[in-house]
């Protein structure tokens, strides 16, 4: 037996860093003039995917809804299914940056930067949906909020998609506090490195006067803890409550109790495949073997694992539930979800959310970066197709056999979803380019020299 | 400040004020201001040249705007049905009696007119034609009104040509016609029932003796008309459902075809209705071959081939013990085999209710099974009873086929010199292929065609004369029942239209006379001395014309005309003048003797009826259940109706049964190639169950060319025209088709995919035996959760509460509920890709449901209408989030089209799906002949709103704003919504809960009452009432199965 504690896991950060080759490595990504090829290609595809949903967009305000597939009896689509997608990949963020944090989970401090980055990409692509899905967008903008009118109405409190109104919008708000709170320490460190005048105003700027005097560190340390504490909950809350969109419904497929803890983690598990999906190649393309270890990739793959298994969990005992109550329109639901006329969709969510994730019990994939991205992928899409099941083969058959109907989605649909893929690589890559991806901060502390000083390293 | 303000303020003396810097300086520019400070063109009244130009312009454009906004009153006095002109208000509609002819036969309606503009039309309740209810044809004739792709002017060659010229056109080539006694002139129009043209064409043919008037109708009975004809002056049956306990069709669809039908579907539901004092009801045998919404409602039904219907006549005939005219027989009855024991049941069933049962052929059958009815119904003492037999409402029936055939034998031989078509028949598109129509055509000197639109005909024809809609015409027809009925004018005509009668009067010695002086002329002769028993209601001469013929344009018919009232065949003569002495109506007829004898009785040979190349497939015609024979094809309203049976919406399909298409492995859509009789159409498949094995049936009334923009076949549909197929020797049905697979793919719109009920009894049905021996087997069939599910104590309805309850079993599934929704709610037509997405827009949908094995040659068939159920708990109004749908105070789930921004939750929560919502801009806002046909009561939603069934909220206001005037409640009966207003079944019944009394009240507390979907605890407000079939238990389980060989 060996006297090291068992229980001790690999070093975040690979041997051999100091403060300094820390803060250069990362700082240097945003502060060089050079950067590489393979980051201009990603932008481009960005900026057309962009410019397709603006196109897009463009078109479904001046047409109306109806350019897409959308029709009676599957009044929601791709919109909506785009929505939840992205909402469930924003969650992975918030729970590394928050639920992490509470829990000293200090392997976190590797991808929590651009983690939340990509939470605020991706609620930001989720946010447009709902506005534009509605048949009247202008209209939508405002009158979703309860604000004080000469007609003296208010929203319909009742309704679920005021609850999402406010559930999305706070956790747009408290994800962009913490993440801009937790960037203020980088902000200043990057002012201090700029060699340019403009970039060092800039960023002197937004780091809003940050000198790294002990008081700062105080008020800061304690202002994360807070936020961290105020972004826990919203976590569970947030696909809670657009699980509740789809539970409050009374259509079968919909009107169910297990939805909001399998949703949360749904949402968990697409967030964390889509970390991997960012993380794999980035580390790569920006050397950053070093600080997104071996050690982080594993432990997204675990938690994919377990995440994966609870949606698995839950896509049995919809299936249990549907014969145990022996409702038949539930009993039909799931009957035709299976062998109806989505079945391939249905097959298709089981392989990419199901079977596909049981590689990860075995260590040599965990431990493989080409492997988790390619599971990753699967997860990605999977995620996707289940909000496909969710959304349209449960209103495309529900109660009255009369009134059954097809959805296929047009290719303004397409390039809408496509366009927020764009939009979202667009965004990210133009984040990796200005602002640190990782926080050299908190990478600082986990240098050994820190920790051989004993206290906090700051 | 520059050197010119100084030299201009040196030179002025005393003191000088200035506002600004530029009046100082006095620039050009700010004299110009000033001027300009005014609003725009204020300067202009300085000038006075300028102001007369600018005073000319403005009325100029405040004139044209009037004319844009208002439509011009007809001239000619028309009298209001209810209330008095000099109490139009504004924003009041006005109610006027008049008639839509159909193939000739009035279809009685009173037409509701807003501000001049007609808007909706309904029945007309006091005729007994109606009743109040109309068909899905009458309803759309609105839209027909305001087609914008109506004929618009009179052309010659293509050129517009005024009226004058046409008139003059028309007595140059009648004088030189007159010179040979008129023996090149043809009129071709369709069957005639106006007295008042009838007797126009008397006249014209007396002019010309040698001319002849040709009818053609492809869609009209040569069958039944020849039986008809063949027994004398009173051949023509009128059927009393009321009066039938067992009802036996051979392939005839009574209910949903021909022109009684409205009245026929009435009679029938009251006889098959059970109520808490009514507990017997009818028996319906449908024997027929294509499936029809009479087979499904028939409680039993047997499918064989159409020529085989004359066989199972001949032996039922045998069975009851009538003498069977002369035929071939189909073989001894084998007592064993399934035709056998139909037979022997139904026998039996009839003579066990002789004098209350009643046989009907079809009208697509030939004049022996027409004749074969006759004689049973003869023999079961039925005539008089159930059916009475009269003279004929058409004038001077002839038989359509040999008449059309004549004039085109005539045209091939050059001796038409002038051929006159009346009445948009367009044979172009549909007379019988082998008679090549457009060839003979050109062969005419000078043709003249009078249509509602420039079609196929009109193309090849040197004069087109616009039609007058029968909205702008005036005119008189006959009902089927034989009341003569007034087509009284709503609206000048919107284009240069002129009626028939007007055309045909060119060639009498008073050409150019206007309709109302030629109806009005004709009803003074007529009610001075004509063949007609005028009456008032209470039974009494008129004191004068004038007293007369108000009540007649009031009334919108004349009484003591119709058949049953001793009323006479539609006389093809000419009423003699009689002196004018105010004396009244002579008791004797001074009708003068037709002074030629009608047009030569043409042959009324028995058609042959199953003539052809023997083998192959049975091709069967029939006319299309919406667009018919294609003369509603440029109707969008009706093109949209989902066809009953299969929900097909803008196409023409041929009916297969589902083992043809499985034996010839076929799907719904295939496009197959028909080979028949040298000819080939191709049309997409449709699979029918029920529908005879070794038969195909097409429908005509598609694969139009010229029907306008809205029925133009598009380039892949050309040859989806059934006329292509048929020809004169074999009108309905023939063998000897042969079918093809092409391999090509055609996309249907389909409403409704689904047509099982997979166990989840939207339709409760069980047996009049079963409902009797314990009602509660309706409420059985669901579950209905106690009202405790809620924490919510109920809300207390203090005023009125209203619900609606539909009796399926009543419903025929005809579909003129919908028609008129579209109507009275302003519903725009969103075009076959649309419908395709599964975005029609109709508020009030018909559902059709096949019960049994589709295998099952016996199929039964069920239809409900759904409108919004207005559930007390609703789920689509706590999803809403803003609020735009909510619960009223008298219980409606109320739409607020300005407060929806469109999330669609709603309709994703409905249980019955009856929510629409505007996916794009649906409504025609660019086409201004459309825009005074909307109902000014009803918004008109743009895109990205939800709308849905309001029962007809915007009359149930108008009734609590008369109700409130007069102090009292809103009687019950007194809001009718649009789809209850309309229903020949009286299947729609819609009223206020609250008051016990009221029909609604009493129709829920019925056993059979029950609400769809219950168990999800909506409380939907309108509740259905269960279908009860009464089936002969000596057929029951034998009627499943098959007769096909």
């Amino acid at each position: 037996m060996k006297a090291e504690p068992v229980y001790a896991p690999p070093p975040v950060i690979e041997p051999g860093h100091t403060f300094q080759t820390v803060t250069e490595q990362i700082a240097g990504i945003v502060l060089t003039r050079r950067h590489p090829y393979s980051w201009f290609f990603g932008l481009f595809v960005g900026f057309m995917g962009s410019m397709m949903l603006l196109m897009a967009v463009t078109w479904l305000l001046i047409k109306g809804t109806g350019i897409w597939g959308v029709n009676i009896p599957i009044g929601w689509g791709f919109a909506i299914i785009n929505f939840v997608w992205w909402i469930g990949i924003g969650h992975a963020g918030t729970l590394i940056s928050a639920i992490l944090l509470l829990l000293k989970q200090d392997w976190r401090t590797s991808i929590n930067r651009f983690a939340e980055a990509m939470t605020l990409f991706a609620v930001v692509c989720a946010g447009l949906f709902p506005l534009i899905h509605t048949g009247r967008p202008w209209l939508a903008a405002y009158w979703l909020l309860p604000y004080p009118n000469t007609m003296g109405i208010w929203p319909q409190f009742r309704s679920p998609l005021i609850w999402d109104v406010f559930a999305v919008s706070t956790y747009l708000t408290v994800s962009l506090l913490f993440w801009y709170v937790g960037l203020v320490p980088d902000l200043a460190t990057l002012r201090d490195r700029a060699k340019s005048l403009p970039i060092r105003r800039l960023f002197g700027v937004l780091s809003l006067g940050w000198r790294g005097a002990a008081r700062h560190w105080e008020r800061y340390e304690e202002a994360y803890l807070l936020l961290a504490g105020l972004s826990t909950p919203l976590v569970l809350s947030v696909h809670t409550v657009v699980s509740f969109d789809f539970t409050i419904g009374i259509i079968p497929g919909w009107h169910s109790t297990i939805f909001p803890p399998y949703f949360v983690a749904g949402a968990i598990y697409a967030g964390f495949a889509m970390v991997l999906t960012l993380a794999v190649p980035l580390r790569v393309l920006y050397h950053l073997e070093d600080f997104l270890t071996m050690r982080h990739l594993e432990n997204m793959g675990k938690v994919m694992l377990v995440t994966g298994l609870i949606v698995g969990y839950g896509y049995v005992f919809e299936a249990f539930f549907a014969w145990y109550s022996s409702n038949t329109y539930e009993q039909y639901m799931i009957y035709n979800r299976m062998f109806g006329p989505y079945w391939a969709f249905y097959w298709a969510l089981i392989l990419c959310n199901i079977v596909m994730p049981q590689l990860l019990w075995k260590k040599s994939i965990r431990t493989s970066p080409a492997m988790l991205f390619f599971i990753s992928m699967f997860v990605n899409v999977g995620m996707w197709l289940e909000r496909f099941e969710i959304v349209v083969t449960s209103l495309h058959r529900d109660f009255l056999p009369s009134s059954w109907g097809w959805y296929w989605p047009t290719r303004w649909d397409i390039m809408t979803f496509f366009g927020t893929i764009g939009l979202f690589v667009m965004l990210f890559f133009l984040f990796i380019r200005v602002l640190p991806m990782i926080s050299i901060f908190e990478m600082r502390t986990m240098v050994p020299a820190a920790k051989v000083k004993g206290g906090k390293a700051h | 400040m520059d050197a010119s303000i100084k030299s201009r303020l040196a030179g002025s003396h005393g003191r000088v004020y200035w506002r600004s810097l530029g009046e100082l300086a006095d620039t050009p520019e700010f004299r110009e201001y000033l001027h300009r400070e005014f609003p725009e063109q204020a300067s202009e009244w300085n000038d006075p040249k300028g102001r007369r130009q600018f005073l000319k312009l403005m009325s100029a454009s405040l004139a044209l705007a009037g004319v844009g906004a208002c439509t011009k009153q007809p001239t000619e006095e028309i009298v209001p049905y209810v209330r008095q002109p000099e109490d139009l208000v504004p924003g009041r509609p006005l109610f006027f009696a008049s008639a839509i002819p159909f193939s000739g036969v009035a279809q009685p309606v009173l037409v509701e007119s807003h501000m001049g503009h007609p808007t909706k039309i309904e029945g007309n309740p006091e005729h007994q034609a109606s009743l109040g209810a109309t068909d899905t044809f009458t309803q759309a004739a609105i839209l027909g009104l305001y087609d914008p792709d109506r004929a618009r002017a009179i052309t010659n060659r293509g050129e517009i040509k005024p009226w004058g010229l046409f008139l003059s056109a028309m007595l140059s080539a009648g004088s030189q016609q007159k010179g040979r006694q008129g023996g090149g002139l043809r009129f071709l129009s369709g069957p005639i029932t106006s007295p008042s043209m009838a007797e126009v064409m008397a006249s014209v043919l007396a002019a010309f003796p040698q001319a002849k008037w040709h009818q053609y109708d492809p869609t009209s009975s040569d069958g039944a008309r020849a039986a008809a004809l063949a027994e004398g002056a009173a051949g023509d049956p009128i059927y009393h459902f009321d009066k039938a306990d067992v009802v036996v069709t051979l392939d005839a669809d009574f209910l949903s075809c021909g022109a009684g039908s409205v009245r026929y579907q009435k009679d029938f539901a009251t006889q098959r209705r059970i109520t808490e004092e009514r507990k017997e009801m009818s028996r319906l045998y449908a024997i027929e071959s294509t499936p029809t919404l009479t087979g499904a409602k028939a409680d039993h039904r047997l499918a064989m081939k159409a020529s085989e219907i004359e066989g199972f006549g001949r032996q039922l005939a045998g069975a009851v013990g009538a003498p069977a005219p002369a035929g071939p027989s189909s073989g001894a009855t084998d007592p064993a085999s399934v035709i056998g024991k139909w037979v022997a049941a139904i026998s039996k069933d009839l003579q066990a209710h002789r004098g209350r049962s009643l046989v009907i052929a079809g009208d697509y059958q030939p004049a022996s099974v027409h004749t074969l009815a006759r004689s049973i119904n003869q023999a079961l003492g039925n005539v008089g009873s159930t059916v009475t037999y009269g003279p004929s409402v058409e004038a001077g029936p002839t038989d359509h086929a040999a008449s059309l055939a004549d004039l085109v034998r005539a045209m091939d031989a050059g001796q038409v010199e002038v051929l006159v078509m009346l009445g948009g028949l367009n044979p172009v598109y549909s007379a019988p292929v082998d008679l090549k129509f457009a060839d003979k055509l050109k062969k005419v000197n000078l043709s003249v065609y009078h249509g509602l639109y420039v079609d196929e005909t009109a193309f090849l024809c040197q004069w087109n004369v616009p039609e007058a809609h029968p909205l702008e015409s005036w005119g008189d027809a006959r009902s089927f029942d034989g009341t003569v009925t007034i087509t009284q004018p709503l609206i000048a005509p919107l284009y240069d239209g002129h009626s028939a009668v007007e055309v045909l009067t060119t060639f009498t010695s008073q050409p150019d006379r206007r309709g109302n002086a030629i109806l009005k002329d004709h009803w003074t002769r007529a009610f001075a001395g004509g063949p007609w028993t005028i009456r008032s209601a209470d039974g009494q001469p008129f004191k004068n014309f004038d007293a007369f013929w108000r009540r007649a344009l009031h009334d919108g018919f004349i009484r003591g005309t119709a058949i049953a009232d001793g009323g006479p065949a539609t006389p093809l003569s000419v009423i003699a003048a009689v002196p004018a002495a105010g004396a009244p109506a002579p008791t004797t007829p001074q009708a003068a003797t037709p002074p030629v004898t009608p047009p030569p009785a043409t042959t009324t040979a028995p058609q042959p009826a199953a003539a052809g190349a023997q083998g192959g497939l049975e091709l069967i015609f029939r006319p299309d259940p919406t667009v018919w024979d294609g003369r509603f094809s440029n109707n969008g309203w009706l093109q949209e109706l989902p066809k009953p049976l299969t929900k097909v919406t803008w196409d023409a399909t041929a009916w297969v049964s589902p083992q043809l298409a499985r034996e010839r492995s076929l799907e719904d859509g295939d496009v197959i190639e028909l080979k028949y009789r040298g000819n080939t159409a191709r049309m997409p498949i449709f699979r029918v169950p029920g529908h005879p094995q070794q038969s195909v049936t097409v429908f005509f009334g598609y694969g139009r060319q010229k029907a306008g923009n809205v029925g133009n076949a598009p380039k892949n549909a050309e040859a989806f025209n059934a006329f292509l197929l048929r020809t004169s020797d074999a009108p309905w049905f023939g063998n000897g088709l042969e079918i093809a697979k092409t391999g090509e793919r055609y996309p249907l719109a389909v409403t409704q995919e689904h047509h099982l009920m997979e166990g989840r009894a939207p339709v409760r049905v069980a047996t009049l035996e079963e409902y009797r021996k314990d009602p509660k087997i309706i409420e059985e069939q669901g579950e209905t959760p106690p009202r405790t599910l809620t924490m919510y104590p109920e809300y207390k309805y203090e005023g009125y509460k209203w619900g609606m309850a539909i009796d399926i079993g009543s419903c025929t599934g005809c579909s003129a509920c919908t028609i008129a929704c579209v109507a009275e709610n302003n519903i725009p037509i969103v075009g076959k890709e649309e419908v395709a997405r599964g975005r029609e827009m109709h508020w009030i949908r018909v559902d059709h449901y096949f019960a049994g094995n589709d295998d099952d040659n016996s199929v039964e068939a069920y239809h409900q209408p759904v409108p919004c159920m207005q559930c007390e708990n609703a789920p689509c109004e706590l999803v809403c989030p803003v609020a735009a749908t909510t619960h009223s105070s008298e219980g409606l789930n109320d739409m607020v089209y300005n407060r929806c921004v469109g999330t669609r939750y709603c309709s994703n929560n409905c249980p019955y799906k009856v929510r629409r919502f505007n996916f794009l801009l649906y409504q025609d806002w660019d086409t201004q002949s459309l825009y005074p046909m909307r109902n000014p009561d009803v918004s008109v939603r743009s895109r990205g709103v939800m709308e849905k069934c309001t029962y007809c909220v915007q009359r149930i206001n108008q009734a609590r704003i008369d109700a409130k005037r007069e102090d009292r409640g809103i009687r019950d009966g007194e809001v009718l919504t649009a789809c209850q207003q309309v229903c020949p079944s009286d299947a729609i019944v819609f009223g206020n809960l609250n008051d016990p009394n009221s029909q609604v009240s009493k129709l829920k507390l019925q056993e059979r009452n029950y609400g769809v979907l219950e168990d999800l605890n909506t409380r939907p407000r309108t509740t259905y009432l269960a279908v009860l079939r009464n089936p002969n238990p000596e057929l029951e389980p034998a009627s499943r199965s098959t007769t096909e060989h």
